[in-house]
């Protein structure tokens, strides 16, 4: 099994360049269609499932806008 | 999204960025380098003694978006006024944020002569082809043949010259300790972005001289691309003229482990 993760993106500060969408290995990112911002752009989120957390959306985000979280992975046990 | 049972935290915004967002067009690779200049001086602990010097241009405003002490400095004199700031108060950490405009036009007298006298501050590079601020016009670092509003059939090098490349430049200058280029199109690369941050802050830490790390960056709005099209004309047609590369890694810094 992957590894289980989510990502938060701060919509105050999304502009709505598409880097993480485009980034994204996983392809769960988009851009969120029916509502803006503050701004007036359509801020990222993720649309589907099957975020690893890998974090390559944080790494080219230009804004700083998203946080990214991970499962902590259960440890197996001796023997089982 | 349903929440995870147990998580750790992989990533967050770095506490040394401030809570404003930024002037910075969508998709601008500005802010990918201040956030990772914030990443490197919170985990070196340096916030609390660091010192920027902003230029002019695009980033300006930079002063805004870090959560420290900065100075603004006249067009292109930023390595000059940290020349006097790291004189004056030696114990801190002073870098000075210059783009292209800024450091190899106007500001191309002061940055040579402070890499020859081996000034021991750290200048970060931003190299997008073009002056950003103030509408998209030729600059020392457009490309031959590269649209801008000063050039609308394209740079002519019979016209123009040709463009310079401020890190090659620079890496022939005794006093210069650390001299890189690093590209910010794609993550391997701003990985290897925050690693050059990360030593040249190490090696103005140490005392070891000038340090400067150039970082090939894009500029959606002036290109007339989408964010994603200026990624990729990053890739194709500066990284060959521009390539990444350690053009000058004192002896000294060389055994600098990170």
């Amino acid at each position: 099994m992957p590894p289980k993760g989510r990502i938060e993106v701060n919509e105050k500060y999304c502009k709505a360049c598409g880097l993480c969408v485009e980034e994204c290995p996983q392809e769960v990112i988009g851009l969120a269609a029916n509502r803006i911002n503050a701004k007036g752009y359509h801020p990222a989120e993720l649309i589907n499932a099957g975020c690893t957390g890998c974090g390559i959306c944080a790494i080219v985000c230009p804004e700083a806008a998203i946080a990214v979280y991970r499962e902590i992975a259960k440890v197996k046990e001796p023997g089982a | 999204m349903d929440m995870l049972g147990e998580e750790t935290i992989v990533y967050e915004r770095p506490a040394t960025l401030t809570d404003l967002s930024s002037h910075y067009c969508p998709g601008c690779t500005h802010g990918i380098a201040h956030r990772l200049a914030a990443e490197v001086l919170d985990e070196m602990n340096f916030r609390e003694r660091t010192i920027g010097v902003a230029s002019v241009g695009c980033s300006v405003f930079a002063y805004n978006y870090f959560n420290f002490d900065f100075v603004q400095a006249p067009h292109g004199r930023a390595p000059a006024m940290a020349t006097g700031v790291k004189r004056v108060l030696p114990d801190r950490i002073v870098f000075t944020y210059q783009g292209d405009g800024d450091l190899a036009s106007i500001g191309m007298g002061e940055i040579v002569a402070a890499a020859a006298r081996g000034e021991n501050i750290t200048v970060i590079f931003i190299n997008n082809a073009n002056y950003g601020m103030t509408g998209g016009q030729m600059a020392p670092t457009t490309l031959p043949g590269q649209v801008t509003t000063s050039s609308p059939t394209g740079r002519d090098i019979e016209v123009a010259g040709f463009p310079i490349r401020v890190s090659e430049m620079l890496s022939s200058l005794d006093g210069a300790a650390y001299v890189v280029r690093r590209s910010l199109h794609d993550p391997k690369n701003i990985r290897l972005a925050k690693k050059a941050i990360r030593a040249a802050f190490e090696v103005q830490a140490r005392g070891l001289g000038f340090s400067m790390v150039e970082l090939l960056s894009t500029c959606p709005t002036n290109w007339g691309m989408t964010p994603v099209d200026a990624i990729h004309w990053l890739e194709t047609k500066m990284l060959p003229y521009y390539p990444v590369g350690d053009y000058k890694v004192g002896p000294a810094v060389a055994e600098i482990k990170i």
